[in-house]
C-alpha cells in the first residue's frame, strides 16, 4: 500500500465528486483536442491542395465559391468562361502557367474533371497502374475513388450530369478507366480526371446530337477550320494560374475583375477570410472548453477541500504511523494530478471518438478521411495546462496538510 | 527504555504543564492516571514525539527526541512507537489489511504478510482482513486499532484512554488484551487514563495531580 495506491483509493472512495471532476475535464479536454485535430486536418488539407495555385479565374460570382469549387471541389461551380479569353490571360507576361479545368459531371458522387496533364503534375501524382488519359473518354482515377468504387484499368462507367448522385445519365458516352493514381493526400485522390475534350464532347452531343462527329467525318478537309471555330466558343469552368513573380498578385486580380467578363480569386486571401469567419466560432468554442476545464479545477478544489475536513484526522494518523509532511502532501497532490491525467486520457478518447464520427460524415459527403492517431504538440500543451490547473486546485489543501497540527487534530477528534 | 527528564510544556502563558520524571525499562508497563485537564493527552503526545516540549527531554532506547529533525522523528515514531487512540480511527478509503500495509509502508518496512496474519490472528480479527476497518463493530474496531499499533514491532506502545467508554467487563478484557499483546511483542506499555478501574490491573502507576504537574515529583509505585 504505497502513496500512489492510497491516492487512487481515495479517489475511488469519493465516486460522486471524482466523477463530476472527471466528466468536466473530459468534456473540456475533449472539445479542445477535437478542435485542434480538425483544425490541423483542415489546414493541412487546404495547404496541400493549394500547392502552386496563386490565382483562380472563373465566371463571375462569389470568389470563395470559385475557390472552393475549383481548388477543393466541394462547392458548385460559378459558371463557365470562354477558353479563348482564359488562354489570352494565360499568355500574359506575369503568368507562369495555367491549368484549365472543366467540370460539372460526376460518377457516384465523385467529380469528373476535364483538364490537361499539368493538373496531376501539379500534385505530383503519377499513375501506379495503367497510364494517364490519352483519348477522349479515357479516364485516370484518383486513388480514393478507385479504392472506394473498386474500379481497375479496363472498366467502364457512364457519368451523370451534375455533381450530386442520381443525376441524369450520359449513357451514350461511357468512360473507360485507363489508369489509377497513387495517393497524393490532396483533392486529386477523390477526382476522376479526363481530357477537356471528353467533357466538351459529352455536352456538345447533348445539344447537337451526333452532328459534330458526322460533320468532321464527312468533311475532313474542313476539320481544322471547324476545330478552330469551335475553339473560339469552347468553354471551361475555371483556370488555375501561377504567377511568374509577386507583381502578378498586385496587378492581375484587378485587371481580370475590371477588364474582363471573368472573375479572379486569390486562394490565399479567400482562405484567410474563410478562416477568419470560422475563427470566431472556433475561438468561442475554445474559450468555453477552457472555462469547462477551469470549472473542473474548481470542482476538484472543492472536492479536495471538503474531503480534507473529514480526512484531517487520517492525515494526522498517517503522520503517527511515520509519514513525513511531504508524504502526506504528496497524497493530496497526487490525487489531483491523477484525476487530471485520467480526465485528460478520457478527453483524448472522447476527441478521437468524435473525430471518427466526424470522419464517417466527411467521408460520405467530401470523400475525405480524418485520422486521429496523431498526438499534436498542442495536445502536450493541453496536458501541461490541465496538470497546472490540477496542481493549483490542490495547492491550498496541500498547504493545509503540510502545516497540520497533529497533536491538536488527534486531541480534537 | 523510556526516560523523561523535567518535561515542560506550555500551550500559552496560563496553561503550563510540568511533568514528573519517570523511567520505564524493557517489558515494563505503566499506568498514568489523572483527571481531565491535567495534561494527560499532552504527556502522551510528548512521549510520542507529536509535540515538542518547551524544555526537558524524552528518550526512547537511547534516542533523544529533541535531537531528531521533524522528518527523522516521524520515521522514528513509525518504527518504534505504536499508539492506540481513545477512539479507533482508520483511513476510511482502505480495508483493514490495507491500513496495516500502509502502516508498514510509512514506517519504511517491507510488506510483511506473516506479521500481519500473526497480529490479526492473535487479536481474533483475521476474518475481517478485507473489511473496511471503520465498518467493524466497536469491539472489533478497538482490536483493529491495537493491531495497527502492534504491526511494526514497536518498542513502546502508548494507549490513550483505551477503556473510558467501555463497561467493566470489556474494560478488563481490553486492558488484559493490551498487556498480553505488549508482552507478546516485547514492548513497553504506557496507558494514560482517568479510568480508576485500571489501577487494579497495573502495578506500576503514576498519578498526575495539580500538585505534581506543577512541581517535579518522583515516581510513585
Amino acid at each position: 500500500m504505497d502513496i500512489f495506491r492510497l491516492s487512487l483509493k481515495n479517489i475511488i472512495a469519493r465516486p460522486l465528486s471524482s466523477v463530476l471532476s472527471l466528466v468536466l475535464l473530459t468534456v473540456g479536454v475533449g472539445i479542445i483536442s477535437l478542435l485542434l485535430q480538425v483544425n490541423q486536418h483542415v489546414r493541412r488539407q487546404m495547404d496541400n491542395n493549394l500547392n502552386g495555385i496563386d490565382m483562380v479565374i472563373g465566371a463571375k460570382g462569389s470568389p470563395l465559391q470559385l475557390i472552393l469549387s475549383a481548388v477543393y471541389h466541394v462547392d458548385m461551380p460559378t459558371g463557365n468562361i470562354s477558353l479563348a479569353e482564359a488562354e489570352k490571360l494565360r499568355h500574359h507576361p506575369l503568368i507562369a502557367s495555367g491549368i484549365p479545368l472543366s467540370y460539372g459531371d460526376s460518377f457516384e458522387g465523385y467529380r469528373i474533371v476535364g483538364t490537361n496533364h499539368d493538373y496531376p503534375k501539379n500534385y505530383k501524382a503519377k499513375p501506379v497502374s495503367g497510364i494517364l488519359w490519352k483519348q477522349p473518354f479515357d479516364v485516370t482515377l484518383g486513388a480514393a475513388v478507385a479504392a472506394k468504387l473498386q474500379l481497375k484499368p479496363g472498366d467502364t462507367f457512364t457519368g451523370t450530369h451534375g455533381l450530386g448522385e442520381g443525376g441524369e445519365g450520359h449513357d451514350e458516352h461511357p468512360y473507360r478507366v485507363v489508369g489509377i493514381f497513387g495517393y497524393t493526400h490532396s483533392v486529386l485522390d477523390n477526382l476522376i480526371l479526363t481530357s477537356l475534350e471528353s467533357v466538351w464532347e459529352v455536352h456538345d452531343h447533348e445539344g447537337e446530337g451526333h452532328h459534330a462527329h458526322e460533320d468532321g467525318a464527312l468533311h475532313p478537309e474542313h476539320a481544322g477550320e471547324h476545330q478552330e471555330e469551335e475553339e473560339a466558343d469552347r468553354e471551361i469552368t475555371a483556370m488555375l494560374l501561377t504567377f511568374r513573380n509577386p507583381l502578378g498578385m498586385v496587378q492581375l486580380p484587378r485587371l481580370v475583375n475590371e477588364r474582363t467578363s471573368m472573375q479572379a480569386a486569390v486562394p490565399a486571401y479567400e482562405l484567410n477570410r474563410l478562416f477568419g469567419l470560422m475563427g470566431v466560432g472556433i475561438d468561442t468554442l475554445n474559450a468555453i472548453a477552457m472555462a469547462i476545464i477551469a470549472i473542473a479545477g474548481l470542482s476538484m478544489f472543492i472536492s479536495l477541500w471538503n474531503s480534507l475536513k473529514d480526512r484531517k484526522y487520517e492525515m494526522a494518523l498517517m503522520r503517527t504511523y511515520g509519514a513525513s509532511r511531504w508524504q502526506v502532501v504528496w497524497v493530496v497532490l497526487q490525487e489531483a494530478v491523477l484525476l487530471t491525467w485520467i480526465g485528460f486520457i478520457c478527453g483524448l478518447i472522447f476527441s478521437r471518438a468524435g473525430l471518427s464520427i466526424l470522419s464517417s460524415y466527411t467521408q460520405t459527403s467530401y470523400h475525405y478521411e480524418l485520422s486521429g492517431w496523431q498526438f499534436l504538440p498542442e495536445e502536450w500543451m493541453l496536458l501541461l495546462i490541465a496538470t497546472g490547473i490540477g496542481l493549483v486546485a490542490a495547492f491550498i489543501p496541500a498547504i493545509q496538510t503540510f502545516y497540520i497540527n497533529i497533536s491538536k487534530t488527534l486531541a480534537d477528534a | 527504555m523510556l526516560k523523561t527528564k523535567s518535561l515542560h510544556f506550555a500551550y500559552n502563558p496560563h496553561q503550563k504543564f510540568h511533568f514528573p520524571d519517570f523511567e520505564l525499562r524493557h517489558k515494563e508497563n505503566m499506568l498514568i492516571l489523572g483527571e481531565s485537564g491535567i495534561g494527560k493527552t499532552t504527556l502522551l503526545h510528548l512521549l510520542a514525539g507529536l509535540l515538542a516540549p518547551a524544555s526537558g527531554t524524552v528518550q526512547l532506547d537511547g534516542t533523544d527526541f529533541s535531537g531528531l529533525s521533524s522528518g527523522k522523528l516521524d520515521r522514528f515514531r513509525g518504527n518504534h512507537i505504536g499508539i492506540v487512540f481513545q477512539r479507533p480511527r482508520f483511513i476510511q478509503a482502505l480495508t483493514l489489511e490495507e491500513n496495516l500495509y500502509l502502516a508498514q509502508y510509512l514506517a519504511n518496512k517491507k510488506r510483511d504478510d506473516n506479521r500481519l496474519s500473526e497480529v490479526l490472528k492473535r487479536l481474533g480479527i483475521a476474518r475481517h482482513r478485507k473489511a473496511r476497518a471503520h465498518r467493524l463493530s466497536q469491539g472489533e474496531q478497538q482490536r483493529a486499532a491495537i493491531a495497527l499499533a502492534l504491526i511494526n514491532h514497536p518498542s513502546l506502545i502508548l494507549a490513550d484512554e483505551p477503556t473510558s467508554s467501555l463497561d467493566d467487563k470489556n474494560c478488563s478484557a481490553v486492558s488484559e488484551l493490551l498487556l498480553e499483546q505488549a508482552e507478546a511483542t516485547a514492548a513497553m506499555l504506557v496507558v494514560i487514563t482517568h479510568d480508576q478501574r485500571l489501577k487494579e490491573i497495573f502495578h506500576n502507576t503514576l498519578e498526575l495531580s495539580g500538585y505534581n504537574t506543577h512541581a517535579p515529583l518522583q515516581q510513585a509505585s
